[in-house]
């Protein structure tokens, strides 16, 4: 099929010879199991178990909060040890409300009384119930409400969907062994999606690095003539979601919209294969395949992990590390983030884990700007990344955002391509994070500002209605004494 | 600094400011060493003591700014500048040209303004420039070649004495540049015809057998080194198309209306420092704009500027006012032409297709 | 000579003339200065910087008469804006760098004084004679009025802690 360009984007060294032609491993149970509440974008959930409680595999732990919300389920059977905080998996170190799940081994599954129909049967809202009910999340890393999008279909006019099987980071390869494992059921997966959605076209990019994958697939959608499997170019960030759509429909997504505004939602490969399992089987997210790899690891492989087990535990099946390594990082190279340490759970969105030698990540001394544009080559946003961190650095976050900042994907391409190494996409972070603040800031003063002035108003109402009420007594007691004169008179 | 409050990426590409400069560097190379071949050993002297007091220079700033001196000096940026103004001076200057030169480039060309990327004008013009307008003579006594080893080319001790000493060399044939020779002709009356046949003709020109600085010379080097540049993408193709392109469309127009009086456009091409600009100086990375199409206005508007003062003004050679003229123009250029945003049309609106049907409730 | 005196004075006279007609009819009336020092302000009229309200405050900094650094809930960021806009330098050494904070009652010492919500500039305490206080925490500017005044120093001023929804990254430290 006919494929666009993106504009920028950068060709970094895709490492996935390291585990590509690795199986998926099942890893086994560990000691303890520590769930984030809140594994989504949107409101976390409300934990509905106790302290002590005994709960079964499936077992709601906590149900979703709000319109943008998703619960959680209890990975294995077992006993739940505490509701409390324990360290996020995220950069910043900072701790998240957690219930700490301890199995019992038995891995028994609760009952599950929904007796699994065809889903095509099903209306298209009482598929997205069901999704709902799962706890699926976008599994590429967004983690955004899968049910959610599906629902688009009620205020948007659609007509593709697109699934990302781009996987344009190095080293994973998560999504990859998927569709080369189970094509068959993420086929089925997508299919679901699609009638859910009310769409007839489905289009799968995978990238040209994933041959095997795009003939296992393609073996598999072979009966179903909607289904169209786009070689994608091996380009980051062809998995950006505004940007793989560009480059199949030669269409960009208009700022601050959605891809639904042109007609097309896009969903990952895994979260299509936890739609199958929910629709089908009846089970709702528990586990997903995580990419161990790095140099600095003994043993690379691709794992299927339950939601919750600690880093450690992927770690040490893997072998532990070679040497220390330079980051420890979670996710791909180019957008994942730092582990604070090796005791954080993984969740829902956690695609890799890497453990990183200096050569790998290749990085020097930052050195001043020297104008190159390289940055403005790569941007595949049109932005021009030296303009806005310049204007970052010197605080001034107004010119910042009139550069652009607000549009930023944060890929990371012009940071990679900059020859002073500098840490282009921490500034814009910064810059986000406290223009973000600032409106907060600005939000509480007025909040201040109003509530101040609504008590002068009532300080005010109260002085009047004490003078009132005094002016009232006096009145009246004029008017008694008025009363006693001319009583006495006559 | 806490390795932990770094964010990504945690991969990079194999780029690097000293990999940028020695590049260029490599790509500068046949056209200098042609260039030392063609004017002898006083013309290697120059070079080494312009790059060596950029060095210093650089050296002794740093250390007044307090910021650490090795890896800046080891960036190459300071070498690049020196080489390039080397390239651009007569080739049997005596030394103290180049030590002064290399003076001005570094320290008011570039570390004045606050080091490198902050200057406003590419400094190695700057120091051109500056030496032009306040010693002039120095700055236009070219030489005719007198190759290296042969028989009338100086020694290593008479090109020694050459660029250190004061007294010139008593077999030096004092020979203008092909632009300097027909503006002085053409003053004094003699057709542009008859002022350029003895001094020009094409092989001559594309090869660099003629007087001239050391980057004046070889076009077929330079154009060489500059195609170099491209394929290896530390340059991009605006700004030497749009320089060229620029101006040889008015040398042709002008050329056309009156062939007597303008110089044809295949001279200019081939004669003064223009495929140097070109390739290595108007595409100077600091102080050229950021955007593609900045560029391409940029380049035009050298090209034009070097076609005015060539033709109209009274020096020969204007590569090196035109540049930075540009170069004051570049904030404004960076200023009003920016790429488009992704999802956003030209005047940064979000885009708008044409509506949609809305769905059944 | 002439001709070049004549030619200069004329310029000087005729842009002279364009700049007294600009300051005539482009002047610009009041002081915008205090409206905008004043949107700095948290707002919240606490009086703890010793002028009985915000507006107050702006104009005696403006003016001069008090030192940028004279708003406590402020701290250093406030003192350290205002010397940036008044082009004045601050001396912030006497200024703790007081993280936000909000109020909290220990409601196990709470006696139900209500001095402090009668004193809170924005309403912040909830509670009725000899009834437990709590604080709203959303409405609290951490202006310290209550925690003056209490009897039992029951209340106490926390630090607001960032969240994973207020974190973000550090500015990436200077180029050497």
């Amino acid at each position: 099929m006919k494929l666009f360009k993106i504009r920028g984007g950068v060709h970094p060294d895709d490492y996935k010879a390291l585990t590509a032609k690795h199986a998926i491993e099942t890893l086994p149970l560990p000691d303890l199991l520590h769930i984030p509440l809140q594994q989504h974008i949107g409101s976390p959930a409300a934990p509905v178990v106790r302290r002590g409680e005994q709960v079964l595999k499936g077992q709601l732990l906590a149900h979703s909060q709000g319109m943008i919300s998703a619960p959680v389920h209890a990975p294995t059977s077992g006993r739940v040890m505490g509701v409390g905080n324990y360290p996020a998996h995220h950069a910043s170190g900072l701790s998240v409300p957690t219930i700490t799940l301890k199995p019992d081994g038995k891995d028994q599954w609760v009952n599950n009384t929904a007796i699994p129909i065809d889903p095509f049967k099903l209306p298209p809202e009482e598929i997205a119930t069901r999704v709902a009910a799962a706890g699926i999340v976008g599994m590429g890393g967004a983690t955004f409400p899968a049910a959610v999008k599906l629902n688009l279909r009620t205020r948007y006019t659609l007509e593709t969907l697109v699934i990302n099987g781009a996987e344009c980071e190095p080293f994973l390869t998560c999504d990859d062994r998927l569709m080369q494992e189970q094509a068959a059921d993420v086929i089925d997966g997508i299919r679901i999606m699609a009638h859910a959605l009310g769409v007839e076209k489905i289009i799968i990019g995978i990238e040209n690095n994933k041959p095997d994958a795009q003939s296992a697939m393609e073996t598999e959608a072979a009966v179903y003539p909607d289904i169209c499997i786009a070689h994608l170019p091996t380009r980051y960030p062809m998995g950006s979601e505004k940007h793989l759509v560009q480059t199949l429909t030669g269409l960009e997504t208009p700022a601050r919209s959605l891809t639904a505004d042109i007609g097309v939602v896009v969903h990952n490969v895994a979260t299509a294969l936890a739609v199958h399992d929910a629709l089908r089987h009846g089970r709702p997210l528990l586990s997903r395949v995580v990419t161990v790899s790095g140099g600095a690891i003994r043993a690379p492989k691709n794992l299927r992990v339950l939601i919750g087990t600690p880093v450690d535990d992927l770690l040490s099946y893997c072998g532990g590390f070679t040497s220390t390594p330079a980051r420890l990082i979670s996710g791909g190279p180019m957008m994942g983030q730092r582990l604070p340490g090796t005791r954080v759970p993984i969740i829902k969105g956690s695609s890799g884990i890497l453990a990183l030698t200096r050569k790998e990540i290749m990085n020097d001394a930052v050195m001043p700007c020297i104008r190159c544009a390289s940055c403005v080559r790569a941007c595949p946003c049109g932005l021009v990344p030296l303009e806005m961190a310049n204007h970052a650095r010197v605080g001034d976050l107004e010119g910042a955002a009139s550069f652009g900042l607000m549009d930023c994907i944060a890929c990371g391409s012009c940071a990679y391509v900059c020859p002073s190494n500098i840490p282009l996409v921490q500034y814009f972070n910064y810059a986000k994070g406290e223009l973000t603040a600032r409106q907060r800031t600005e939000h509480k003063q007025a909040e201040t500002r109003r509530l101040a002035e609504l008590r002068s108003e009532r300080m005010e109402k109260q002085k009047r209605a004490k003078r009132e009420a005094l002016a009232k007594r006096r009145q009246a007691a004029k008017a008694q004494q008025q009363k006693k004169v001319a009583e006495a008179e006559v | 600094m806490d390795p932990a409050l770094v964010s990504g990426p945690h991969a990079h590409g194999a780029t690097s400011i000293s990999r940028t400069m020695a590049l260029v560097m490599l790509a500068l190379l046949p056209a200098t060493l042609f260039g030392v071949y063609l004017y002898g050993w006083p013309a290697l002297n120059l070079l080494l003591i312009t790059v060596a007091s950029a060095l210093v220079a650089e050296a002794a700033c740093l250390k007044l700014a307090g910021k650490p001196v090795r890896p800046y000096l080891m960036d190459g940026s300071a070498v690049l500048t020196g080489w390039l103004l080397a390239m651009t001076l007569p080739p049997w200057a005596p030394w103290w040209i180049g030590v002064t030169g290399s003076l001005f480039a570094i320290v008011v060309g570039k570390q004045v303004f606050g080091g490198i990327g902050q200057n406003l004008f590419n400094p190695a013009m700057v120091a051109r420039v500056a030496l032009l307008i306040a010693f002039p003579l120095e700055m236009t006594t070219f030489t005719t070649p007198s190759p290296l080893f042969s028989s009338d080319a100086p020694g290593f001790l008479g090109g020694l004495a050459i660029t250190f000493g004061s007294a010139p060399h008593i077999d030096m044939v004092s020979g203008a540049s092909t632009l300097g020779h027909v503006k002085t002709e053409m003053s004094r009356g003699i057709s542009l015809d008859a002022a350029l046949a003895p001094v020009f003709d094409f092989m001559t020109g594309f090869i660099g057998y003629m007087p001239g600085s050391l980057g004046e010379t070889s076009a077929l080097l330079i154009l060489a080194g500059g195609i170099y540049l491209l394929f290896k993408r530390i340059i991009s193709w605006h700004i030497p198309v749009s320089l060229i392109a620029s101006l040889l469309l008015l040398a042709a127009l002008f050329h056309g209306i009156d062939p007597d009086r303008y110089i044809g456009p295949l001279v200019h091409l081939l004669s003064g420092a223009t495929l140097l600009g070109a390739f290595f100086i108007a595409t100077d990375l600091v102080t050229s704009p950021v955007t593609a199409k900045g560029q391409l206005l940029f380049g035009a508007g050298c090209g034009a500027l070097v076609f005015i003062i060539r033709t109209w003004a009274a020096y020969p050679e204007g590569m090196a006012f035109a540049v930075m003229l540009m170069n004051a123009l570049t904030p404004l250029i960076d200023h009003y032409i920016r790429p488009r945003v992704y999802g956003r049309d030209r005047k940064g609106e979000p885009l708008v297709y044409e509506s949609k049907p809305e769905p059944p409730a | 000579m002439i001709a070049a005196l004549l030619s200069l004075m004329t310029l000087g006279l005729f842009l002279g003339g364009l700049l007294g007609l600009a300051a005539r009819f482009f002047k610009v009336e009041g002081n915008p200065l205090e409206t905008e020092i004043e949107a700095m302000f948290p707002g919240s009229q606490c009086g703890q910087c010793g002028f009985p309200g915000c507006t107050p405050a702006a104009a005696a900094v403006v003016s001069g008469t008090a030192p940028v650094t004279l708003c406590p809930p402020g701290g250093r960021g406030l003192a350290e804006a205002l010397a940036d806009k008044l082009g004045v330098s601050a001396d912030l050494s006497g200024m703790e760098d007081k993280p936000p904070a909000y109020a909290h009652v220990r409601e196990g010492l709470c006696i139900g004084y209500t001095k402090c919500f009668k004193r809170c500039p924005t309403d912040a305490i909830i509670g009725g004679p000899k009834q437990i206080h709590a604080v709203f925490r959303d409405a609290c500017t951490g202006c310290e009025k209550c925690y003056d005044v209490c009897p039992t120093e029951c209340i106490e001023m926390r630090p607001v802690e960032p969240t994973l929804q207020t974190w973000y990254w550090p500015k990436p430290l200077e180029v050497a």
